[in-house]
């Protein structure tokens, strides 16, 4: 068994790939551009830029965008629905929300066309009880029409499936029957859950992205095979496991959140291998910044991510939230007179003025550049070089004009604002889930994320920034740490009372059970398996459930009860001992541990001996606190373990700057890990 | 001139913004009634200490209770005045008189004192709808009722929490007098519990930039607001615009009720009129004065959504109180109808006043009514009584930048309705289908949104059907040459056969169902924007390709010939029909 492993990330400008022998500690490093149109090229050149033999690698962990951009842009495979007769509408009708709570002007285009979705009879209620039989004459018919019309992939969705998925499950037989193809997916067997609306549109998100997916993978798959690659590749999913990429066309929905899941996934690794229990993840970058929560080591998940307006997936995903703050976001005096940064961006083109691509508003990476926090003769991406003056007097008449500052206080407030509203955006996927901001470790990764995270560290109360050793490969390394991990839900929906605790049991063994099997058909080396189990609850009438964690399988009644009681009263402040507890449903999570990976790996060869040495410069940066100030400037490569310096300070790398403010103390770890005490 | 510096101000707006949204947040979460939970019928804010103006509102509020919660609080502050009432930490009223810049009772509000260092800072308030409030039909809708009482409890401001602990007697007052009250009591927790968090993120903003700096900036957020406000009213051509919309009938008298608006824009200000509208009706279409002016107010946000909330983005709108007019109810006139039917059709008049004014910014009318259906009855399977309470959708208007959207939530809301596998799971009742409204769009050269059609039967036991809707005389207007949106329609199938029309089209009460009967309903669709003659013919073959319309209404409405066989369009003979309409419309003009 050879000790090679490459992790290789896909992202919307590089692919990044990262290949570590665990025998020798040796590590290569890899940025190419990405290809969009075939992300395969940027994955293979980025594996031959190596040079290394691909029959020694043991294995390949892609994290992929394809399945997000087939659907964000909607070159998904052309599909046809078959559904309940009268409700062939159900994916274009969503349930009559607008996309802002102000403002008429909305579009929305449903995934399948109306001349695709097909009815036939068939009707069950909700307990299960068939109140019209299948007429399988029609299903057949139907199967027929939508291959003339050129179909690649069929979607059968019928009412209350969830509960009795009988109907389906025929429809889908005979379509398979009548048609041998991979692509007939039953609604049910994707999520088995209730809301038509929800669980139809997450269907069809499979059935339109699995016949891409599967393209990719298998053409990847086998350039890999030519190259003398053995085994299987393992893809990330939107939940932050690994899937082989034999089946993982088979759960195509869950790779829709892959890409920003191996960042989370890596920060969860960090937080377990560093001792960080709880992280706030912020990885930033040009357009917009992805913020995640790892509690205890392990990535938050969430099972009702909308990808967009109209467009629910409701399978488990890592609890990404996307704001429009990025290093590109555009600063500008609204009409108030009040200023604000994001979300318009200037993206990679035009791009801040200081990149010299036509970019003629200012924006964060201007501002930054202006206070000296960014190196003006080592900027990445530039074009054509943009006079330092010229940025000034851009900042000057935007912004500083107005509110009567000069330029180096105007930058610095677009900062603030900046800062503030990426602040906001973690105090909305912190408190608003009673989790404290203060119990948090800030993760700071992606180009721009390690110049902000002081800052907003700050301004949250959170104590701690953790900037990992290579923040611009965080995602690539991600996927080399992640584990095997599969989800599995039964719905029960039944007040606690009359629940059977014997049932409970029984649904928690035979997930337990299924996930086990899955994880052995794999291709892939495991040290260990895990579960872990949540429920679901609600009170009798409300609409709305919270997860509770349990402990193990053999939970009692009464332990639910109190656990819900507890988790109801940090989220709402509120005890409601007179109502009735319901228990919606039951989950269970795989882990498939694969080994270990020793972070030391990461530390770079050539730390000097001695702190004072990793100093290479000086510059003069401007700070809330003090204003302008002379700043030493640290090379991260040479900054070595287990030191610790003050700010303020910059410390510039390869993929990124880090700011470090005046007051705040750095602790380097002995992974090389910056610990910023704020 | 301000002594907080800008970058301070924006971070305490934000900070504001936050307590707000993250009230709204948990009341949803927690709340029983799924008109709040499913259809996030609320709204949570923070109000100035001595005058109850607006300083920050939940982002995910209903939008009709932004102005009217200013209104509220204002009354209830005027009230515990008047009275000398002593206000403590901890203490909470709760109220929902309608005349006291309310909307309808079941319209609930809690308005809690925030202390900070022993002094009253600011008032949260919030808003959420309960399911009953009591009156003469479940849900409080009734479409016969002449007076308020026939419609819910009413509450003055009375004290339902005192210093923290909960007034028992007050509390048994209140659920003695509500339908299926075991359920009340955790909406009051979640309603309270709201409030409870914006307490202590409050007091932590305050901790944070101290109370003198957050005050300055609250007064100096309502100066930049009515800035922003007057910069956005000063783009709208100076002149004077009319507008008008219907209501189908009151309920009692079946009349159509017409609300008329002039609008007049001077400088950077809006003055609205309304005292050419209908007089106060005998049923439940009136309107309550706050109610009417926050209407206004969401129509106007809603072509400028940037403006951000509280009492300041309001100053440079002026409204006259429509005295004499079914816009101004006072005591006893019944007002149900106001918050979900009257406000949007006053929202419609705004809208068509506006068209006119700034064609660029606006649309032709949106379907404009929630579709209120209830339902109760006994649930013979589970020897249980239910209320059952649906909403729908219908078309949005078109616009110079499309065509409208299908199922578009009401203006004054922005709410999901229930799922049917939701409802199915708590009613007796099965839907036989529920799909888009087909013909329903106004034609235009942006045709507006479909409506929805569905309908549904009763599975079992007896019920009694209710609902308040509108358009069912006239259907929401197109503009700028558009054709309006279908009309509202409702039917009863009996099991026999036979057939119920309600006589005032849209509106009717307590009409018995039995097993097997069922209820068909038809939502209007968008008006129409632009002439229908303009509209692009392939955009015209692909609506009827996904049957929308039919190929006749191509032809009649947007005079696009389409061949049946390959279903594309007839150039030559769409130019000829189109020369020919043209030159009819003239000659009838």
């Amino acid at each position: 068994m050879t000790s090679r492993v490459v992790g290789v990330d896909v992202g919307g400008t590089f692919t990044d790939l990262i290949l570590i022998d665990e025998q020798t500690n040796s590590v290569w490093l890899e940025k190419v551009p990405s290809t969009p149109q075939n992300q395969a090229f940027g994955v293979i050149s980025a594996i031959e830029k190596t040079k290394q033999d691909l029959g020694g690698i043991r294995e390949i962990v892609h994290g992929t965008t394809v399945t997000t951009n087939a659907l964000l842009e909607r070159k998904i495979a052309r599909c046809g629905l078959i559904t309940t007769r009268g409700f062939r509408d159900t994916l274009e009708l969503g349930r009559r929300t607008r996309p802002a709570p102000y403002g008429l002007i909305a579009q929305f285009t449903p995934l399948i066309p109306r001349n695709l979705r097909v009815e036939v009879d068939e009707r069950m209620d909700a307990e299960g009880n068939v109140v019209v039989p299948l007429d399988e004459g029609q299903v057949a018919e139907a199967v027929e029409r939508l291959r003339e019309l050129g179909v690649e992939a069929i979607v059968v969705h019928f009412l209350h499936s969830y509960i009795n998925p009988a109907h389906e499950r025929r429809a889908a037989e005979i379509a398979r029957g009548i048609w041998p193809t991979n692509y007939v997916t039953a609604g049910s067997d994707i999520i088995s859950e209730f809301r038509e609306f929800e669980r139809g549109v997450t269907a069809t998100v499979h059935a339109a992205v699995q016949p891409v997916l599967d393209r990719y993978l298998s053409r990847l798959q086998s350039e890999l095979a030519n190259k003398g690659y053995a085994r299987d590749l393992l893809v990330m999913q939107g939940n932050g496991g690994l899937v082989s990429s034999r089946i993982a066309a088979d759960d195509a929905v869950q790779t829709v959140m892959s890409g920003p899941a191996s960042g989370v996934s890596a920060a969860a690794y960090y937080a377990t291998a560093a001792g960080f229990g709880h992280l706030v993840t912020c990885d930033m970058g040009g357009t917009s910044c992805d913020i995640g929560v790892v509690k205890g080591g392990v990535p938050e998940i969430t099972t009702e991510k909308q990808l967009e307006f109209g467009l629910p997936i409701h399978v488990p995903m890592v609890d990404v939230h996307t704001i429009g703050a990025g290093g590109g976001s555009i600063a500008y005096i609204d009409d108030g007179g009040m200023l604000q940064v994001g979300p318009e961006s200037a993206g990679a083109s035009p791009g801040p003025i200081c990149y010299g691509r036509g970019g003629e508003r200012v924006t964060l990476t201007d501002a930054n550049l202006l206070l000296g926090r960014l190196d003006k003769d080592n900027l990445l991406s530039v074009d054509n070089p943009v006079s330092i003056d010229a940025v000034e007097s851009a900042m000057t008449t935007q912004i500083g004009e107005t509110l009567g500052l000069g330029p180096a206080e105007s930058a610095a407030a677009v900062i603030r604002i900046g800062n503030n509203k990426m602040a906001g955006a973690i105090r909305m996927v912190t408190l608003s889930r009673g989790l404290d901001p203060r119990d948090y470790t800030l993760f700071a990764f992606g180009g721009a994320g390690p110049l902000h995270a002081v800052a907003i560290a700050r301004e949250l109360g959170i104590p701690r920034v953790l900037v990992p050793l290579r923040p611009g490969l965080i995602n690539a390394f991600g996927c080399i740490v992640a584990d095997v991990r599969h989800d599995y839900v039964n719905v029960i929906n039944r007040r606690l009372e009359d629940t059977d605790i014997a049932e409970v049991h029984r649904v928690l063994r035979d997930q337990v059970k299924t996930a086990r099997e899955t994880v052995e058909s794999e291709n892939v080396e495991i040290d260990d398996l895990s579960f872990t189990h949540h429920a679901h609850m609600k009170f009798d009438g409300q609409t709305h459930v919270l997860r509770i964690k349990l402990d193990d399988v053999d939970v009692e009644l009464a332990e639910l009860r109190a656990l819900f009681d507890e988790a109801y009263w940090n989220r709402f402040a509120v005890r409601l001992p007179e109502m009735r507890p319901v228990l919606v449903d039951l989950h269970t999570t795989v882990f498939g541990r694969r080994h270990s990976l020793p972070l030391e790996t990461l530390l770079a060869r050539e730390a000097a001996d001695d702190i004072g040495d990793a100093v290479v410069g000086e510059r003069s940066v401007w700070f809330e606190e003090g204003g302008w100030q002379a700043t030493p400037i640290y090379r991260r490569e040479r900054i070595p373990p287990e030191t610790r310096f003050s700010g303020p300070a910059i410390v510039e790398q390869l993929d990124t700057t880090v700011i470090v403010e005046p007051g705040v103390d750095v602790e380097v770890d002995s992974f090389g890990n910056l610990v910023l005490v704020v | 001139m301000s002594t907080i510096d800008d970058v301070t101000l924006a971070v305490i707006q934000n900070g504001l913004q936050q307590v707000c949204n993250e009230m709204d947040l948990a009341f949803q979460r927690a709340a029983f009634s799924p008109t709040i939970s499913e259809t996030m019928d609320r709204s949570d804010g923070i109000y100035h200490r001595d005058t109850g103006d607006l300083i920050a509102q939940g982002e995910w509020g209903m939008p009709i209770f932004v102005g009217c919660m200013q209104f509220s609080t204002q009354a209830a502050l005027a009230y515990i005045q008047e009275r000398g009432i002593e206000v403590r930490p901890g203490d909470v009223f709760m109220f929902n008189d309608p005349y006291m810049g309310g909307t309808h009772v079941m319209d609930v509000k809690f308005l809690r004192p925030f202390f900070y260092k022993g002094q009253i800072f600011a008032w949260f308030s919030n808003t959420g709808h309960w399911p009953d409030c009591g009156g003469m039909v479940p849900s409080g809708f009734s479409s016969t009722a002449t007076e308020i009482e026939q419609e819910g409890l009413r509450l003055p401001p009375v004290k339902i929490f005192k210093e923290d602990e909960i007034d028992e007697e007050i509390l048994s007052i209140v659920l003695s007098n509500v339908r299926v009250s075991e359920e009340r009591i955790g909406d009051i927790k979640a309603q309270i519990g709201a409030l409870t968090i914006g307490d202590r993120r409050l007091t932590e903003l305050l901790d944070r930039y101290g109370a003198d700096t957050v005050d300055s900036a609250m007064a100096e957020f309502r100066t930049r607001a009515a800035q922003l406000m007057r910069a956005r009213i000063g783009t709208i051509p100076d002149g004077t615009y009319e507008g008008e919309a219907f209501v189908d009938s009151d309920g009692i008298d079946d009349r159509p009720l017409r609300i008329h608006v002039t609008m007049r824009k001077t400088g950077t200000e809006l003055h609205f009129d309304l005292s050419q509208s209908s007089p106060p009706c005998a049923g439940p279409m009136n309107s309550v004065l706050a109610t009417t002016k926050s209407a206004i107010y969401l129509a106007v946000k809603h072509i400028f959504p940037d403006v951000p909330i509280n009492a300041g983005t309001f100053e440079p709108i002026h409204i006259a109180d429509p005295d004499g007019t079914f816009l101004y109810a006072e005591y006893p006139r019944p007002v149900s109808g106001c918050a979900a039917e009257v406000s949007q059709r006053v929202c419609e008049a705004v809208f068509d006043a506006l068209v006119k004014a700034v064609p660029d910014l606006c649309w032709a009318a949106p379907a404009g009514t929630v579709g209120n259906l209830s339902l109760g009855g006994r649930d013979p399977r589970r020897d249980r009584h239910y209320v059952m309470y649906n909403l729908s959708g219908g078309g949005y208007g078109g616009s110079l930048y499309g065509d409208g959207m299908s199922n578009g939530c009401s203006t004054t809301g922005n709410a999901a309705t229930a799922p049917v596998e939701v409802l199915e799971q708590y009613y007796p009742i099965l839907f036989e289908h529920y799909r888009l409204h087909e013909r329903s769009g106004g034609p235009g050269k942006r045709r507006g949104g479909l409506g929805v059609n569905y309908r549904v039967r009763l599975r079992g036991g007896n019920a009694k059907l209710s609902f308040i809707m509108d358009h069912g005389r006239s259907g929401p207007l197109g503009a700028a040459g558009g054709a309006d949106g279908a009309v509202n329609r409702i039917v009863l199938s009996y099991k026999d056969g036979r057939q119920y029309i309600p006589r005032h089209l849209s509106k009717d009460q307590g009409i018995s169902m039995t097993e097997g009967d069922s209820v068909e309903v038809w939502t209007p669709g968008g008006g129409g924007y632009g002439n229908p003659l303009e509209r692009d013919p392939a955009s015209v073959t692909r609506d009827v390709f996904l049957e929308y319309y039919t190929i006749e209404d191509a032809a009649k409405d947007y005079g696009v010939v389409i061949d049946p066989e390959s279903g594309t369009a007839d150039l030559a003979g769409t130019a000829a029909l189109r020369a020919q309409m043209m030159k009819e419309r003239a000659a009838s003009a």
